[in-house]
C-alpha cells in the first residue's frame, strides 16, 4: 500500500480510494451513483451544476462530491437528510426556469434532466414568476439547439475547448441572463462538434438531423462499427421499423473512448436518399431497367462463367467492404481462374507488391499513440482523414509528446506541434531523405539506402532529435503518402528512418477495412492470409488503365473512389461486362455497368472490419434492407451457386467469416518489408499528385449524407 | 482616550496634508522606512509575518480572515514565480474607503504591497482596480507607481540588494464579482470573472497557476504603519482579536456620511455621533454595519453594540466591509431589500445553478409583493429559497444574496406582511399619512 491509497468512508461503507481523487471518482466505480449534470470524466471539473452536494463529516456545508478531493478517513453522505435536501433544492432551481416541454423535446426518455427530476423533483412547482426564454442559436446543420432548455452545465463549452481543441462555443453574459453561445452568430465546425449532443445533459443540443424523427423510447439500440476509418469507432445504430435513424458512440476506451466523429454519427443519413437502389437494374438501349433478382444473378454469372474460359476478368473492391464480402469476392475471382483482384483504388504506385507489407497497419494500438513520446506522421491530413485518431494525436501533443509533421503546408492541428516540415507534396521523397540523413547524424547509424541524402534542414534535425529524444516513438505514413506516386520508396525510406531511431513503422490503413482486404486476399499478389500466389495478377491500376473484359466492381463508384477517376472510366466503357455491386444508383454508371446489383450499406448487413491495429469487430444486420437490396456477401455466395463454384453454402456471415478465417489461418499485423528498393531520384510534378481527402467525400454512404455535404467542410474541400 | 486623536491613522495618516497623494508627504509621515529597512536587509520575512500576526490585523476586505496567518500559507520557498495580488475592486454597495486610499494615500497601499510580497517571497505583485475608479484613484495610483519606481523603491535588484519587486496596475471592467478573490484571479487573467471552485485554494493555485495570496487594499495599506510603530500599538487600537482602526464608510440617513477611520470597535452609538447623528434628527429605524450583504441589525440592538468583528458577529451579524448603511424610520424595508436583492440578481455571474436561479426569484418574489400581488406564503418561501441558496454555492455571492432576505424578513416581518396584505402599501407610507 503506497501513502497515496487512503481510506474513506461512504454511507458507512469503507472504500479505498487514492490521494487527489475526487469524492465521485471514488463512488462512481463503486456503484454509489451521485446525481450529476456538469461533471463528466472526459472533462474538466467545473463543480458549477452544485447537483452533487453530498454530506461531508465535519463540514459545515454540503461539498460537491465532484470538486472534492478525498481525505484519509473521510465520511462522506451521499443519501443523507442534508444530502438529500441539497440535491432537491439544485432540481428545484434547475426545473424553475427549464421549459414543461418534455412530450415535444427529442432528448424525453433519455434525458438527465428528466431522470433526475423524478428522484429530486417535486410535482408541482413553487415557481410562479415568469420563465426564462432564450433565443435559439443556428450553430449548423449538424446540431439543433433549443436553449430555453439549456441548464448552464457548459460541458458543451468545455468539450469545445478541451477536447477538440477550438472554442466554438462560450458563455455570454453573466447570471440569468448567462447564454450558451457562439458569440458571433456562426457553426460551430470542428469534426468531433457533434458529441456535444451526447454531453448535453438537456434538450438544449440535439441532432439536427434526427429532430423529431422518432421517441427514445420507439428505438432498438444494436451495437455496430463505423464504416468510414480504419480506427473502426464503436457505434450504437438506433433503429425503428428497421429503419436506421441515429447513430451514437458506444464507447471503446481503446479506440474511439467515449466520442465518434461526426461523419460516423451523422453518415447513416445518406442510407435512405432518392437515388437507392431498390431492384437489379440492367442497362438496354442507354438507359437502366429494373429486373429480378434471379434474371439478373443469371445474367451475371452466365457472362462471367463466359469471361472465365475465354477472357481476362478483372475484380475490383472497396477497401469499406467488409471482410465476408472480400473474402468471398476473391473466392470468387480465384475460383474463376482470375487473380486480377485489387482494393487498392486510391494508390498510384504498386510497383514494388513483392515488397509490400503482408498486413499493414498502424504499427502500434491506437490507445498507445498517447503515450507517445515522438510521433512522425508523413503526408496525411489526419484530421479528415481519422478524425479520433487525430484527437489521440491531440492529447498526446498537450500531455508532453512531440508530435511532428512532414506534410503539405496548410493543415491544421490544434495543439502544440513540435515540428511541422512543410514541404509540396511532389517533395515528399526528397525531403523524406534528408530526414533519413538528420537522422543518421543523430544516431551515427547509416541506412544502406544508396541515394544522395540532400540538403538537411534544421527541422530535419529536430524532428530526428525528437524521435530520438524517447524510448516510445512512432513513424506513420497517412493516405498522401500511400497515395502517393512514389509509395513504394517512401514505405522504404520511413522504414528505415524508424528502424535507426527504434519507432514503429506504420500506415493509416484506408477506409474501414483495408487491413481486412489485406488479411482476405484482395490483392493480385496474394492469397488469403498473405500466401504468395503462383502466378500474381494484374493490380489496381493496371485493371484501371487497361481494360480486362469483365468486371466485378464491389462497392465504390470510380469517378470519386480510384485515384484517376476520369481516366478509370474510360477504361472501364472498354470492357464488354461490368457488373456494379452497389448501394446507390450512381448516374455515371450508365456509361459502362451491364448490370447494378443493389447491396445492403453497413448498416443492413452482418459483417466484419478489420482496423487499423488489426482487430476484427464483427457486427450484425441493425436495419432492413431497403427494397430487394440484399446484403453483400449473400449476394457473392449465390452468384457462387449459379456459377456452380464448390463451397459456397454459407448460411449466414459467421460462416462466411469463419471460413475466411480458417483459410487466413494465424496472421498478425506485420509492416516489414522484405527488401528495399532501388531509390532513384524520381521527378514528380505537383499536377500528378493525390489530392487530400474530402472529410466528406471518402466514401459513397458519406457523399449522400445531406446533413455532412451542408458543413462548411464540406463546401471548403468541394473543389478537391 | 479620543476616538478621533490623528495620531491614531493608519491609512488616512497623510489626510489633512496638500496633497496628500505625494511621496513627499508620504515620506513625512514616515513612509518607506520600513521597506528601506527591508531593502537594507534589517527585517527578515518571517519577522514581518511574525510582526503581522501579532498586530491581529484582520482582512478589510469582508471575510476578516487572520493577514499574518493567510501570509505563512504561502509556500514562500518553493521554486518558480509566486504572485501577490491587491484587490482594489471595491464593490461592495456602500464601501468606499479603498477608493479613498488609492486618491490620498497610494504610496501606503505601494510599500504594503511591497512588504507582503517580500515576506511571502513573491516578486510581482499586481493591482486590480475597478473599472469605476477609472476617473480619479486609477491616475492617481498610477502616478504615485511611477514615482516609486523613479525613486528606486520599485524595480529589480533593489539598491543594489537582492530583492526584485515589480507592481503592475490592472483595470477592471465593473463586475462585482470581480471582487471575490478567484474571481478577480480569473478576469486578471483575461477571462470571465467567475470564482473558481476551492479547493486548490489561491496560496496553493492561484494566478495562472501560481501560488499567490490576495489582500484587500486597506489591509495593505496598514502594514507600513505596522512595522513602523510596532504590532503591540497597532493591536491596542482595537479590542482582543483584532487590532488597529477601521474606515467606516458610513451612508445613508446621517447628518455627515463619509469615510472615517477609527480604531476598532468604537461604540456604534459614537460613531453615529461623530456622523452627526440621523439626519434630521429623525428616530434610527435600522443599520447594515458592514456593507450590503451582510444581515441588517435593528436600532435597539445595534445602539448597544460595538464595531468590530467579534461583537457583530456575536449580535448575528457581520462588520464586513465597515460599510455602515444607516435607515431612519422612514425607510420602507421591502423596497430596501428589493434594491439590495436586485443588486445580487444582476450581479450574479450565473455559473453555479443556486445563485443563477435564485437571485432572479427572490428578487421577482419582492417585485410581485410590491406590485400588490403577494401571497401570505410568500415570506416564508423567500426565506426557504434564500436558505437552499445559501451554503450551496461556489463563491460567496449566494451567501451574499442570501442574508439580507433572511434577516430583513426575520426583523421586519411584519412590514412585509402589512404590504402583501395592503395590496403592496408600505406601512411606512401608511405611517406618515397618519402622523401628518
Amino acid at each position: 500500500m503506497s501513502d497515496d491509497d487512503i481510506k474513506i468512508e461512504v454511507n458507512g461503507v469503507p472504500m479505498s480510494a487514492r490521494k487527489g481523487q475526487m469524492i465521485i471518482q471514488v463512488t462512481d466505480p463503486a456503484g454509489v451513483y451521485i446525481p450529476r449534470f456538469c461533471y463528466h470524466d472526459k472533462l474538466s471539473i467545473a463543480a458549477n451544476c452544485r447537483m452533487c452536494l453530498v454530506e461531508v463529516e465535519k463540514a459545515p456545508k454540503p461539498l460537491p462530491a465532484c470538486a472534492t478531493p478525498v481525505t484519509d478517513g473521510m465520511k462522506v453522505f451521499t443519501k443523507s437528510a442534508a444530502a438529500i435536501a441539497a440535491q432537491k433544492a439544485t432540481m428545484e432551481f434547475l426545473l424553475i426556469n427549464h421549459p414543461l416541454d418534455c412530450p415535444i423535446c427529442d432528448q424525453g426518455g433519455e434525458c438527465e434532466l428528466q431522470d433526475l427530476a423524478m428522484g429530486f423533483g417535486r410535482d408541482v412547482s413553487r415557481y410562479n414568476e415568469r420563465k426564462r426564454v432564450v433565443a435559439d442559436k443556428d450553430i449548423g446543420p449538424l446540431v439543433s439547439t433549443d436553449m430555453t432548455r439549456c441548464i448552464h452545465c457548459t460541458r458543451c463549452v468545455r468539450f469545445t475547448e478541451e477536447i477538440a481543441g477550438l472554442q466554438e462555443l462560450g458563455t455570454l453574459g453573466r447570471g440569468e441572463n448567462m447564454e450558451i453561445g457562439t458569440y458571433i452568430e456562426r457553426s460551430v465546425d470542428h469534426e468531433l462538434s457533434g458529441n456535444v449532443i451526447d454531453l448535453c445533459p438537456v434538450g438544449a443540443l440535439n441532432s439536427r438531423p434526427f429532430r423529431f424523427r422518432a421517441r427514445s423510447w420507439e428505438m432498438m439500440q444494436q451495437a455496430t462499427v463505423s464504416p468510414h476509418d480504419s480506427v473502426g469507432s464503436n457505434l450504437f445504430a438506433h433503429t425503428m421499423h428497421g429503419k436506421l435513424l441515429r447513430v451514437v458512440p458506444r464507447p471503446n476506451e481503446a479506440l474511439n473512448e467515449t466520442w465518434i466523429a461526426d461523419r460516423d454519427r451523422f453518415s447513416y443519413a445518406g442510407i435512405y436518399t432518392d437515388d437507392r437502389l431498390e431492384t437489379p437494374v440492367f442497362r438496354v438501349d442507354g438507359e437502366f431497367r429494373p429486373t429480378d433478382w434471379a434474371t439478373a444473378l443469371q445474367r451475371v454469372a452466365t457472362r462471367l462463367g463466359e469471361t472465365a474460359k475465354e477472357g481476362s476478368l478483372g475484380v475490383l473492391a472497396a477497401p469499406g467492404a467488409t471482410l465476408e464480402e472480400h473474402y468471398l469476392l476473391q473466392k470468387l475471382a480465384r475460383d474463376l481462374g482470375s487473380n486480377n483482384i485489387d482494393h487498392r483504388l486510391h494508390a498510384m504506385d504498386l510497383g514494388d507488391d513483392d515488397n509490400d507489407p503482408p498486413f499493414p497497419w498502424l504499427g502500434a494500438a491506437v490507445a498507445e499513440l498517447e503515450s507517445a513520446d515522438a510521433v512522425l506522421v508523413v503526408g496525411s491530413h489526419i484530421r479528415h482523414e481519422v478524425p479520433v485518431l487525430a484527437h489521440r494525436l491531440r492529447k498526446a501533443g498537450l500531455a508532453g509528446s512531440q508530435i511532428n509533421f512532414l506534410n503539405p503546408a496548410g493543415f491544421e492541428y490544434l495543439f502544440p506541434v513540435h515540428e511541422y516540415a512543410e514541404t509540396p507534396l511532389s517533395q515528399l521523397q526528397p525531403q523524406l531523405v534528408a530526414l533519413l540523413g538528420a537522422v543518421e547524424a543523430v544516431t551515427g547509424r547509416r541506412s544502406e539506402l544508396a541515394v544522395d541524402r540532400g540538403a538537411i534542414s534544421d527541422a530535419h534535425r529536430r524532428i530526428a532529435d525528437s524521435l530520438m529524444s524517447g524510448d516510445k516513438s512512432h513513424v506513420v505514413l497517412g493516405h498522401l503518402a500511400t497515395r502517393h506516386p512514389g509509395y513504394s520508396k517512401l514505405r522504404a525510406i520511413a522504414t528505415e528512418i524508424a528502424r535507426l531511431v527504434g519507432a514503429t513503422m506504420g500506415y493509416i490503413p484506408e477506409s474501414c477495412n483495408a487491413a481486412g482486404a489485406y488479411m482476405a486476399g484482395v490483392v493480385p499478389h496474394r492469397a488469403p492470409g498473405g500466401k504468395p500466389v503462383a502466378e500474381p495478377g494484374r493490380n489496381a491500376r493496371q485493371m484501371l488503365a487497361e481494360a480486362c473484359d469483365a468486371y466485378v466492381l464491389l462497392g465504390f463508384e470510380p469517378q470519386h473512389d480510384t485515384a484517376e477517376g476520369q481516366a478509370a472510366i474510360e477504361t472501364l466503357r472498354g470492357a464488354s461486362f461490368v457488373v456494379m455491386l452497389a448501394s446507390w444508383l450512381d448516374p455515371t454508371a450508365i456509361e459502362y455497368a451491364d448490370v447494378i446489383l443493389p447491396i445492403g450499406t453497413f448498416a443492413e448487413t452482418a459483417g466484419t472490419y478489420v482496423n487499423m491495429q488489426g482487430d476484427q469487430q464483427s457486427f450484425s444486420g441493425v436495419a432492413e434492407p431497403v427494397g430487394d437490396a440484399r446484403p453483400g456477401w449473400k449476394v457473392l455466395r449465390v452468384l457462387g451457386n449459379q456459377l456452380e463454384l464448390d463451397g459456397y453454402e454459407y448460411n449466414n456471415a459467421a460462416e462466411v467469416l469463419a471460413a475466411a478465417n480458417a483459410d487466413i489461418g494465424v496472421m498478425r499485423p506485420d509492416n516489414t518489408i522484405a527488401r528495399s528498393p532501388a531509390i532513384n531520384g524520381a521527378q514528380y510534378s505537383e499536377a500528378e499528385m493525390p489530392r487530400p481527402s474530402r472529410i466528406y467525400g471518402i466514401d459513397p454512404l458519406v457523399r449522400r449524407a445531406r446533413p455532412l455535404q451542408r458543413t462548411r467542410d464540406a463546401k471548403r474541400t468541394a473543389d478537391r | 482616550m479620543s476616538w478621533l486623536d490623528k495620531k491614531n491613522l493608519v491609512a488616512f495618516a497623510t489626510l489633512g496634508r496638500d496633497e496628500p497623494w505625494t511621496l513627499a508627504n508620504y515620506r513625512a509621515t514616515g513612509g518607506y522606512e520600513s521597506w528601506e529597512k527591508i531593502i537594507r536587509g534589517e527585517i527578515s520575512p518571517e519577522e514581518i509575518i511574525d510582526i503581522v500576526k501579532a498586530s491581529g490585523l484582520r482582512g478589510r476586505g469582508g471575510a476578516g480572515f487572520p493577514t499574518g496567518l493567510k501570509w505563512s500559507f504561502m509556500p514562500r520557498n518553493a521554486p518558480g514565480q509566486k504572485y501577490l495580488v491587491c484587490n482594489s475592486d471595491e464593490s461592495e454597495p456602500g464601501t468606499c474607503h479603498d477608493r479613498d486610499i488609492l486618491r490620498y494615500n497610494p504610496h501606503a497601499l505601494i510599500e504594503g504591497m511591497a512588504i507582503a510580497a517580500y515576506s511571502m517571497g513573491a516578486t510581482v505583485a499586481y493591482n486590480y482596480i475597478r473599472g469605476e475608479f477609472y476617473a480619479e484613484p486609477v491616475p492617481r495610483f498610477e502616478a504615485a507607481l511611477r514615482e516609486a519606481y523613479d525613486a528606486g523603491l520599485l524595480g529589480k535588484r533593489l539598491r543594489g540588494s537582492d530583492i526584485d519587486f515589480d507592481l503592475h496596475m490592472f483595470v477592471g471592467a465593473g463586475a462585482y464579482i470581480c471582487g471575490e478573490e478567484t474571481g478577480l484571479l480569473e478576469s486578471l487573467e483575461g477571462k470571465p470573472g467567475k470564482p473558481r471552485f476551492k479547493p486548490p485554494f489561491p496560496a496553493h493555485y492561484g494566478l495562472y497557476g501560481r501560488p499567490t495570496t490576495v489582500n484587500n487594499t486597506y489591509t495593505l495599506a496598514s502594514v507600513p504603519t505596522i512595522l513602523r510603530k510596532g504590532a503591540e500599538w497597532f493591536a491596542d487600537l482595537g479590542p482582543e482579536k483584532s487590532g488597529g482602526t477601521a474606515i467606516y464608510s458610513v451612508s445613508g440617513h446621517v447628518e455627515k456620511p463619509g469615510n472615517y477611520e477609527l480604531p476598532m470597535g468604537i461604540p456604534f452609538r459614537e460613531l453615529l455621533e461623530i456622523c452627526g447623528g440621523v439626519l434630521g434628527g429623525k428616530k434610527l429605524k435600522a443599520v447594515i454595519p458592514g456593507g450590503s450583504s451582510v444581515p441588517v441589525v435593528p436600532a435597539e440592538i445595534i445602539m448597544d453594540l460595538n464595531m468590530d468583528y467579534d461583537s457583530l458577529s456575536e449580535a448575528g451579524s457581520a462588520l464586513g466591509t465597515g460599510a455602515v448603511v444607516v435607515m431612519d424610520e422612514t425607510t420602507c424595508m421591502v423596497s430596501m431589500l428589493e434594491r439590495i436583492s436586485r443588486f445580487y440578481f444582476a450581479e450574479s455571474c450565473g455559473q453555479c445553478t443556486p445563485c443563477r436561479e435564485g437571485t432572479g426569484w427572490l428578487n421577482r418574489m419582492i417585485l410581485r409583493i410590491m406590485d400588490g400581488r403577494g401571497q401570505a406564503e410568500d415570506l416564508d418561501m423567500l426565506v426557504n429559497v434564500a436558505n437552499k441558496i445559501e451554503g450551496h454555492t461556489i463563491c460567496a455571492l449566494g451567501d451574499a444574496a442570501a442574508w439580507p432576505v433572511q434577516s430583513f424578513i426575520k426583523h421586519y416581518r411584519h412590514e412585509f406582511q402589512y404590504m402583501i396584505e395592503h395590496g403592496g402599501k408600505s406601512i411606512v407610507e401608511a405611517k406618515g399619512r397618519a402622523a401628518a
